[in-house]
């Protein structure tokens, strides 16, 4: 009798939760109702893909010379009017406004072609992808260097990276974000100007920042985990024979490695989230973009709804890719 | 064949504690010396020396086979090959098999084929009698068998010596004979053998040669029959009189 009453009780406060859940939604959507906002979750998609229509123009004042088509596409030739200079343009032969012998204006519309373009919040949600992607990577070399180095009997690698690492973890990324790209960022790109090289855009060092960033972390993260490894392992490593590295290598890290996916699935989450610091320095990444299209469509409470639902669709994923990596390792 | 001479060792804890009291000794190949004493009378710490696990305070000297490892050209990880060590702890490799635990020094640093290798292993775990067991990971294994592993590992390498640091210390009392046993084969079969224990049957039986310490030095040297029989000094009758 007590375990059927044990399970009512379980099933009704599961009821209570969904009936919470939905409660919240009902009351954000009925008070937003409430002052006229008007929800238009249709116009949503169009920020994502569009199918942009167009516009081919004439650069040059002349006359059409010819038009000739081959599957579906025209190919038109003008002839500048004073330098005699011939320009080609393709258009599909359907959208063609045109024909032999007309003469056009500079500016004026040959044809029209229609393309799927990415929309501005797919745009940057790539951008962010991105730069995780690389600031990931990136910071793991930097953490597991920076770590040996840490653990290191050689005074400039060991006090070299403490040195990093307290300095990195001692200011805030914003701030580190703008000394990346209007300190360091001006030095670089005005001494490759002086000598003719191109710059460097700006998500280089945005990338760089979140790199630096999360490689500090890292490394005091690969210290733990070869320190918390039984020093016996470390003496029967180099009692049969094996050198330093050849017993980090085989035995020691990859004991380490595994200890440390947790926190370490944990930092790189993180690092998504921070990522969206960097519209602070006009990269347009996720939510750069949604500010911008926020600014120009008048649609804030859908838009900033999507906005958290694509950063929590991409952290989940890379927390079940931690949780698997853990299952595989043991 | 193992050269001990006027081996200190100081630890700084942060007070000096003087483990390793003007320490010499001399063990010949094919001798099998075990080393007994209480608690804290630096026996561990000698063995220790003997692969520079610990390193000795300087002015002595240890060779292994005419190598001074105290001296700073020496290449130690040469001569740790050439030394099989055998901890209190086991200390196997837990993400390895116990086929690649064995496995692994061979081919890094022996550099012999994946085949030669594997056939080593298994020779070797036949001879500690878990064949069977290759493909299992240590966690899976009790402590008798653990440590059988650990001594097959030992002697992949083809070691001139085998350093034991107390086997048999953190086992149950059922798996102590499986381990001894192995190790008496090993004695039979002519390997140089340094063994610090408590198994005073294993001393008596297998032992060429009993060393005593305590508080750092050598109070006693003998064969079994003296030692255990006839010892001379009052510390070693005192100890002898508590454990036996």
């Amino acid at each position: 009798m007590q375990q059927l009453s044990d399970r009512y009780s379980y099933y009704f406060w599961v009821g209570v939760f969904f009936i919470m859940m939905f409660g919240l939604l009902g009351l954000m959507y009925y008070s937003a109702t409430n002052i006229d906002y008007v929800w238009r979750w249709y116009r949503i998609p169009q920020y994502f893909i569009s199918n942009e229509t167009i516009e081919i123009r004439s650069e040059i004042q002349g006359e059409v010379l010819s038009i000739t088509e081959k599957s579906g596409m025209s190919t038109i030739v003008i002839q500048d009017e004073y330098s005699n200079d011939k320009e080609t343009y393709t258009a599909p032969t359907k959208s063609v406004l045109i024909s032999e012998g007309d003469f056009i204006s500079m500016g004026d519309v040959l044809g029209t072609v229609k393309e799927v373009r990415a929309g501005i919040m797919l745009l940057g949600l790539w951008i962010t992808l991105k730069v995780s992607i690389i600031a990931i990577i990136v910071g793991i070399l930097i953490g597991l260097i920076g770590g040996l180095a840490r653990i290191s009997d050689n005074p400039a690698l060991k006090w070299s990276a403490i040195t990093y690492i307290e300095l990195i973890r001692g200011s805030p990324l914003l701030v580190q974000i703008f000394i990346w790209y209007f300190v360091l960022g001006t030095l670089i790109n005005t001494m490759l100007n002086n000598h003719g090289i191109p710059q460097v855009p700006p998500l280089w060092f945005g990338v760089a920042a979140l790199s630096t960033f999360t490689g500090a972390y890292v490394a005091e993260m690969v210290r733990a985990g070869i320190q918390s490894i039984d020093k016996g392992q470390t003496e029967a490593a180099r009692s049969l024979g094996l050198t330093y590295p050849q017993a980090m290598i085989h035995v020691i890290m990859p004991q380490a490695l595994r200890r440390i996916l947790p926190p370490l699935a944990g930092q790189f989450i993180s690092l998504i989230k921070d990522s969206s610091l960097l519209g602070i320095i006009a990269i347009r990444e996720l939510t750069k973009a949604t500010r911008e299209v926020v600014t120009s469509s008048l649609q804030p409470f859908e838009l900033w709804f999507i906005c958290a639902l694509l950063y929590l669709i991409l952290t989940f994923s890379l927390s079940m890719f931690a949780q698997y990596l853990e299952r595989k390792a043991g | 064949m193992i050269r001990v001479t006027n081996i200190n060792k100081t630890f700084y804890l942060p007070e000096p504690m003087k483990a390793l009291n003007n320490i010499s000794c001399h063990i010949k190949a094919g001798e099998v010396v075990v080393i007994i004493g209480p608690s804290g009378s630096g026996k561990s710490t000698l063995l220790r020396c003997l692969n520079r696990l610990e390193k000795p305070d300087p002015g002595g000297h240890i060779l292994i086979d005419n190598i001074d490892i105290m001296s700073p050209k020496t290449n130690i990880n040469k001569v740790r090959a050439e030394l099989g060590m055998v901890f209190q702890s086991f200390n196997l490799f837990p993400h390895k098999t116990v086929l690649d635990n064995i496995n692994l020094a061979q081919i890094i640093i022996r550099k012999r084929s994946k085949a030669d290798t594997e056939k080593r292993s298994m020779e070797l775990l036949e001879k500690v009698g878990i064949p069977d067991k290759a493909g299992v990971y240590p966690g899976n294994l009790s402590g008798g068998q653990q440590q059988r592993v650990a001594i097959a590992r030992a002697l992949a390498m083809d070691p001139k010596a085998m350093l034991f640091d107390e086997p048999t210390s953190a086992l149950d009392p059922e798996m102590i004979g499986e381990v001894l046993d192995v190790m008496k084969t090993m004695a039979r079969e002519g390997m140089t053998m340094v063994v610090v224990t408590h198994e005073m049957g294993f001393a008596r039986e297998v032992a060429d040669r009993v060393i005593f310490m305590d508080n750092g030095a050598i109070i006693e040297e003998g064969t079994p029959e003296h030692f255990f029989s006839n010892p001379t000094h009052d510390r070693t009758k005192l100890f002898l009189g508590q454990i036996l």
